[in-house]
């Protein structure tokens, strides 16, 4: 994945914070944020998954044009070439673990790129959901000066068949 | 407001309800807002069909978000300095989730907090740690 503009935007912020169920008027209320320490409206700590709104190939936003894996009349879109129904995901698998490391924490108005490279592969075994096979990825979001601002680590795992919930 | 250092002690705590009787429609909120619109979170028809689950289940990064609007309110706005999670059990709507972050260090103006939240029925749902400074 590349983003080559991830637009820090504060309308995106507002959406962001209500869908987490935040009220902080940091998000919501530009005077009020220039009054903080923060000198402005910032990004709640985890707002830079949605760069993915800014990542033409991300896979998991329909698009125009394309097969989507989702239900219309019958329950999925296309038909999955690995079959036997697990995996979790609907091909995405599920989102293991989660790390960010912020250098500073993005404000309205920074236009940020986003480079990824994979990290480390394990699998491990696991009584509710079979083998697990899990991969990491590492993100790094620039400024418009080039200068790093979060380094998200993310874990992502394939189950061999859907975790068990009993 | 930003925590003192002075004031803070290891083993302090601090917890949130995070949500109460998690709706679907927040899950759809969620989704939209952060551009993650896998089909497991809000079309119940291929999460149960396909994918094996009894229901749609929020994103982790729903339960993350939600987390991190506990952490903020402890530790001030633009605070923190690493968030890190792993996500132990899925969340469902109707789930009420409480998050506690505690103190496990205070030194050189950071502090560092072990983070948890659980379900109503006592199931760890996100477990980890943040850093984060202080005055």
């Amino acid at each position: 994945m590349a983003i080559e503009k991830f637009p820090v935007e504060a309308g995106h912020i507002m959406m962001f914070a209500r869908s987490i169920g935040d009220d902080n008027q940091i998000y919501y209320d530009e005077d009020y944020a220039k009054s903080t320490e923060c000198e402005g409206v910032v990004a709640p700590p985890t707002f830079v998954q949605a760069s993915a709104q800014f990542d033409p190939d991300y896979f998991l936003r329909p698009k125009v044009g394309e097969p989507w894996f989702g239900s219309g009349g019958k329950p999925t879109g296309v038909v999955r070439e690995s079959g036997g129904g697990g995996g979790g995901g609907g091909g995405g698998g599920l989102h293991a673990e989660q790390r960010y490391v912020y250098h500073r924490h993005p404000r309205v108005g920074d236009v940020l790129t986003a480079t990824t490279r994979p990290g480390n592969k394990w699998e491990r075994q696991s009584r509710r959901a079979g083998t697990l096979k899990f991969s990491e990825t590492v993100t790094e979001y620039r400024d418009q000066n080039g200068e790093l601002v979060v380094t998200a680590t993310g874990v992502g795992v394939q189950t061999e068949r859907p975790v068990d919930q009993g | 407001m930003a925590l003192k250092a002075a004031d803070l002690n290891v083993g302090d705590a601090h917890t949130e309800r995070l949500v109460e009787d998690l709706k679907r429609t927040q899950i759809v909120q969620y989704a939209g807002a952060s551009g993650d619109y896998n089909p497991v979170h809000t079309d119940e028809l291929f999460t149960k069909e396909v994918a094996g689950y009894p229901t749609v289940f929020a994103h982790g990064m729903l339960t993350m978000g939600m987390t991190g609007r506990m952490l903020t309110n402890y530790v001030g706005d633009g605070r923190l300095t690493e968030y890190g999670v792993r996500f132990t059990n899925q969340v469902w709507p109707g789930d009420t989730l409480d998050a506690t972050a505690t103190i496990t260090k205070v030194e050189d103006g950071l502090v560092d907090l072990d983070v948890t939240t659980v379900n109503q029925k006592g199931d760890v749902v996100l477990k980890g740690s943040a850093q984060a400074r202080v005055d």
